[in-house]
């Protein structure tokens, strides 16, 4: 995956060029906003990291104007700002997650893994995920296991289906509080693992094979154990 | 500015100038209208008196010749009644009367005319209104009338402006002290009031007089407004005072465990486990840093972006659903009993948290203690209450005890029994906070046993 990453804070972005390097990923960086314009609108990125005060031009012009351009490489916006209105600015601007400083760089990771397999605007989304043997069907809201219906609640329904969309890629918890219930808030306590673990309940406990891993310090994965 | 520039701007001098103006101005009119008036009078009298003069004259003419008129001229001539008479030839030479000579600017049979004339006693030269009749036999017979009451009514006139002028000076003066010392003197008085909070003196309020008037009126609202900057400069300055004492606690601990991390030296496990640790403590750090914004902000209020119509009946419902697994972990029962449609403006994602940090309070304080028969209960209640919606989490806990429920609701207050437990002490001061924010209440109640925690939401926006 090839990333882009725009960012003034030289000891943030060394650390993050040598992270995403690790991960095996290809990352360039710019170090002011018109850098990172030019860079980013020559294409070729899978993801753009922006931070969103840049010297020369800010990190919420530089998106919209790519948008302008219809360059439309996912973007991530990088803020100190974390207030709600601050990242409905974000994304009103044309970004596609925001993530507030500090953070780990395991949620980084999976948010950017997350942006890079999205599909491009308006292309059909599929309509029944597959893991190994699980499949579920977007439309009839049906979950099988090797031919076996699963029965799940509402809310377990869009935990799996959202598992299943980032199928072999970390998940952090406030993806999921962000992405199934839509919540933009601390919740405090481990509510999420719960959830997982009610899920995992009935989708591996009868079967040998574990589909849904817990991932040291970052969060959750969904596999296909032949793989 | 130079002491008299000021005094030239000042409002006191310029409504000075200006009652006097416009009353010497006003007097000026109505004396002039009066003054026209009298002197047209005067005029139309005195030329009817000629009129009736000169009519008769003419009758004695014809009733006795020359002779006779001249008779009656001479008598008349005499009798200081301010007639004036002058009877020539054809060719214009004085023949009798008291008028030494035919003014050249009245012409015979050219109407009434003003004229300056020489009475035949004196050298003194008056006005006259005369009018020049032409005898039968080709003599002509000035007849006319002094116009000396005439000036004396102008002269009254002009004596009348005169003091009418200084009448209004006077009143213009009176009129600029009052507004001086009146209104101007408050003015100031307001005016140091500002300079004094400018410079620092927020507790400094503009001086009310007590009379309920506009400037009164401008005084209070102006003092309502510096009331609510003073609220939230202490608000702020308590918060900043609060951020400092209570970073220092976790910044420390971090600090310690980057250093156990770095003594570690060789043992591989155990500056792991360190590290762990600074990353758990930053990320701990970061939460309460977080809540504190949240709080300062929901507390400044001000700021309506992001507020929009909610339905707080779903909110309850999906709060519960996301703690519902976790409680039945616990060991609690969690029933919700939220009527439906409960609307109301406001920012999801703070009341949300709100919700999040009650049901979690519960989960982490609430449980039945140890020894007693009762089980672990977490209900949760929204109902709508006249104007207000009110949400309920009550448990069936140790509860808190009544003096300290006020102060629990304070920034990184916690109770003895709670501190042993993770927790920052911010839960209940974001919920109060939001409530503040949103127009309503926190309050906490006794359960019989446990605790009750109502949040009063108004349901329209005040």
């Amino acid at each position: 995956m090839r990333i882009l990453l725009i960012e003034d804070d030289r000891d943030a972005a060394a650390y993050q060029v040598k992270a995403f390097r690790e991960t095996g990923h290809t990352i360039d960086h710019a170090a002011d906003g018109v850098t990172g314009y030019d860079l980013a609108y020559e294409g070729g990125y899978d993801v753009l990291i922006v931070d969103r005060m840049l010297p020369k031009m800010d990190g919420l012009s530089l998106i919209s104007g790519l948008r302008a351009q219809h360059n439309e490489t996912p973007a991530l916006i990088l803020s100190a700002l974390g207030q709600v209105d601050d990242r409905v600015k974000g994304l009103r601007a044309g970004g596609d997650d925001y993530l507030t400083k500090p953070y780990a760089f395991s949620e980084l990771l999976a948010r950017v893994e997350a942006l890079a397999r999205r599909r491009p605007k308006g292309a059909p989304e599929d309509t029944v995920y597959r893991v190994g043997e699980l499949t579920l069907d977007r439309l009839s809201h049906k979950v099988t296991r090797a031919s076996e219906e699963i029965a799940l609640q509402p809310r377990e329904f869009r935990l799996l289906e959202y598992l299943m969309q980032n199928a072999g890629k970390v998940v952090t918890r406030t993806m999921l509080l962000e992405h199934v219930w839509d919540y933009h808030f601390d919740p405090q306590t481990n509510v999420i693992d719960v959830h997982v673990s009610r899920l995992r309940a009935k989708i591996d406990r009868d079967f040998d094979a574990q589909l849904i891993h817990t991932v040291r310090g970052a969060g959750y994965m969904i596999r296909d154990p032949a793989r | 500015m130079t002491p008299l520039a000021r005094s030239l701007r000042s409002t006191a001098f310029r409504l000075t100038l200006a009652i006097f103006g416009f009353g010497a101005i006003g007097a000026a009119i109505v004396l002039g209208l009066v003054a026209f008036q009298v002197i047209k009078l005067v005029n139309d009298e005195t030329k009817q008196t000629i009129s009736a003069e000169a009519e008769s004259l003419l009758e004695e003419y014809e009733a006795g010749g020359l002779r006779r008129l001249a008779r009656t001229l001479s008598t008349r001539a005499r009798s200081p009644s301010g007639a004036l008479y002058l009877l020539t030839d054809a060719a214009g030479e004085p023949l009798m009367g008291n008028v030494s000579q035919l003014p050249p600017t009245l012409n015979q049979d050219a109407g009434f005319g003003e004229t300056p004339y020489q009475d035949s006693g004196g050298a003194a030269r008056r006005r006259a209104l005369a009018r020049v009749y032409r005898l039968p036999n080709g003599f002509r017979l000035l007849i006319g009338h002094d116009l000396g009451d005439r000036a004396r009514i102008g002269g009254v006139m002009v004596r009348t402006l005169a003091v009418s002028l200084v009448f209004f000076a006077g009143l213009a003066a009176l009129g600029a002290l009052f507004v001086a010392r009146r209104v101007l003197r408050r003015i100031d008085a307001m005016n140091r009031s500002a300079h004094a909070i400018m410079a620092g003196d927020l507790a400094e309020r503009l001086p009310v007089s007590g009379s309920g008037d506009e400037l009164d009126r401008l005084a209070g609202g102006l003092n309502q407004m510096l009331g609510r900057i003073g609220e939230l400069m202490t608000g702020l300055r308590e918060v900043s005072d609060n951020i400092a004492h209570d970073l220092r606690t976790p910044l420390t601990r971090l600090r310690n465990h980057a250093e156990e991390a770095l003594r570690g030296g060789a043992d591989e496990c155990k500056s792991r486990a360190a590290l762990t640790r600074t990353i758990e403590e930053s990320d701990e750090l970061i939460r309460v840093f977080d809540a504190l914004l949240m709080i300062a902000r929901a507390e400044a209020g001000a700021d309506r972006s992001g507020v929009a119509r909610l339905d707080l009946s779903e909110l309850v419902a999906s709060v519960a659903e996301l703690y519902e697994p976790v409680a039945e972990e616990k060991g609690f029962a969690l029933r919700v009993n939220a009527a439906p449609h409960l609307s109301l403006e406001g920012r999801r994602e703070l009341i949300g948290q709100a919700l999040a940090n009650l049901v979690d309070n519960a989960l982490k304080y609430g449980a039945a203690p140890p020894g007693e028969a009762r089980p672990s209960e977490i209900s949760i209640e929204a109902r709508s209450e006249g104007e207000n919606i009110v949400v309920e989490v009550a448990d069936r806990g140790p509860g808190v005890p009544a003096e300290d429920r006020d102060r629990v609701l304070d920034r990184f207050v916690r109770l003895e029994s709670a501190r042993t437990r993770a927790g920052s002490g911010l839960g209940l001061s974001l919920v109060a906070a939001v409530a503040h924010l949103h127009g309503g209440a926190l309050r906490l109640e006794d359960n019989a046993p446990g605790l009750r925690v109502r949040l009063t939401f108004p349901a329209s926006p005040t």
